[in-house]
């Protein structure tokens, strides 16, 4: 961005909760074309919040997408990699939707509403193209509709349930029985019980113009405000990909970790399966725990194996390790518990390979 | 942002303070620790080590971000501040008390050539 580039600022997009964000002394930044909070002061604060209490993130620059019709469910089992036959009413599917290279264009959650009724949630970054996309193959029976009316918002945490009834009451009877990656509705409101964090809690879609007060009411309940600098380090502890970092177009669902999420079984033809079938995984996936305090890992360091070099694609310091990880791109014959070497700035530092996640609901896995 | 009168600054937000026994401390100014988030690693250079000024020397990491720490003027260092390896965030909390290294400078070497207070206000656009 150049000093003066006033077209820059005014294509940046603001949440409904922009006022709110800069009333708590936010640090924004921008984010895929959105301004969005980084902090409220203290990001390793948030962090801990998360994992040991609540937090609360403003997630409306993702984009819901709701596909309606008699024919969304066929529709839906063509287009995703993952297959939303597997889902019972309310359920919800996290999927890859895939190039016909069998390349990564997206990851995204879709819900199974009700009948012939589904929600998808997108990436901030992908949702324009991923509407595209979409659109081009969605046959006459499939309705595509961008709720940008709606708001989102993240509960994350051990307290999260009991914090977010706490502060939105008229939820509590409807979901308190409401099972992990399960959702319900709510007049013109959607609760999910998902997040990406590795910790319980919920997330809200419900109209723009309600979220102010939804998120007043979660602080004063006690729930922390937490920015995208914290929501990076809890999905990374989690073991979970951050699309355009740990996968994009040029690698496959295999090679970043996501092959649970392709359902090949039955023979259903869905867009990328036969490129997936021809092409063997050139790389895999796996964690790695800095085994010095002497820096931290970071996206494209190299990283030299054994079996061949290969590279991190998201590090960071993880505050609930107290230590340095990453996700990281790694031949494919490489194997959890071997040792590595990073090249970080002009050292070369030892980590131990690991399979994430290295966090869940708040205890160490690695 | 605080930038206070009896330091003297560098271009890449180094603070200097001249000690009473003849050395100079050495650390990164307010602006800097506040654009780089929370510190989670510093690294800083041995004893004896003999810098030229400008020389790449110490390094500070902050969750998002890496950055250089350079010598303000040529000189050999005398005593870094072990306890920061580990307490990294007190950089943030306190940056003009949390010193990185001391050097004693080169025959020669002032801190007359560095920026005032002003002058590093000035040209970072800092109130």
């Amino acid at each position: 961005m150049a000093e003066g580039d006033w077209d820059y600022y005014r294509r940046m997009r603001r949440t409904p909760l922009f006022d709110a964000h800069r009333a708590a002394g936010a640090r924004m930044v921008e984010f895929a074309g959105w301004e969005m909070p980084l902090h409220y002061g203290s990001q390793i604060e948030e962090h801990h919040a998360v994992r040991r209490s609540a937090g609360v993130f403003d997630i409306s620059h993702m984009l819901a997408a709701d596909i309606e019709g008699g024919e969304a469910r066929a529709f839906l089992r063509r287009a995703l990699a993952n297959d939303v036959a597997r889902l019972p009413p309310g359920k919800a599917l996290y999927s890859c939707l895939l190039a016909e290279d069998g390349g990564v264009l997206d990851d995204l959650i879709v819900y199974f509403a009700g009948p012939d009724r589904y929600r998808a949630v997108l990436n901030a970054a992908t949702a324009q193209a991923d509407l595209e996309w979409l659109g081009r193959r969605a046959p006459a029976g499939a309705r595509i509709r961008p709720r940008t009316d709606l708001a989102m918002l993240a509960v994350q945490g051990p307290r999260a349930r009991e914090q977010f009834w706490a502060a939105l009451p008229e939820f509590r009877s409807a979901s308190e029985d409401l099972a992990s990656f399960c959702s319900m509705e709510r007049n013109e409101s959607f609760l999910a019980r998902t997040g990406y964090t590795g910790e319980d809690g919920f997330e809200l879609m419900l109209p723009a113009g309600d979220a102010p007060e939804a998120w007043r009411r979660l602080c004063a309940a006690g729930v922390r405000p937490c920015g995208l600098g914290a929501r990076d380090t809890l999905r990374l502890e989690a073991g979970m990909n951050l699309y355009g970092q740990d996968m994009d177009a040029s690698v496959t669902p295999f090679e970043s970790g996501l092959g649970w999420t392709v359902a090949l079984e039955g023979g259903r033809d869905f867009v990328g399966r036969a490129a997936l079938e021809r092409r063997a995984a050139a790389f895999q996936r796996l964690g790695l725990v800095l085994q010095e305090r002497a820096g931290v890992l970071r996206a494209h360091q190299a990283v030299r194996t054994a079996r061949g070099e290969g590279t991190i694609t998201s590090g960071s310091f993880a505050p609930t390790l107290n230590a340095s990880i990453a996700l990281a791109r790694l031949p494919a014959a490489c194997a959890p518990g071997e040792r590595v070497e990073v090249a970080v700035r002009d050292k070369r530092l030892a980590a131990r390979l690991v399979q994430p996640p290295f966090v869940r609901r708040g205890k160490i896995l690695v | 942002m605080k930038v206070p009168e009896s330091l003297r600054y560098t271009e890449t937000h180094e603070w200097v303070r001249a000690e009473p026994d003849g050395t100079f401390a050495v650390g990164i100014t307010d602006f800097a620790q506040d654009t780089l988030g929370e510190l989670v690693y510093v690294e800083t250079p041995d004893p004896g080590r003999k810098l030229a000024a400008g020389e790449s020397c110490a390094v500070v990491e902050s969750v998002k971000a890496a950055a250089d720490v350079y010598a303000p003027v040529a000189g050999e260092v005398v005593a870094r501040n072990a306890a920061l390896a580990d307490a990294p965030g007190e950089v943030n909390k306190d940056p003009y008390g949390a010193w990185l290294y001391k050097l004693r400078p080169a025959a020669g070497a002032s801190l007359d050539a560095l920026l005032d207070a002003p002058a590093y206000r000035k040209a970072f656009g800092i109130a």
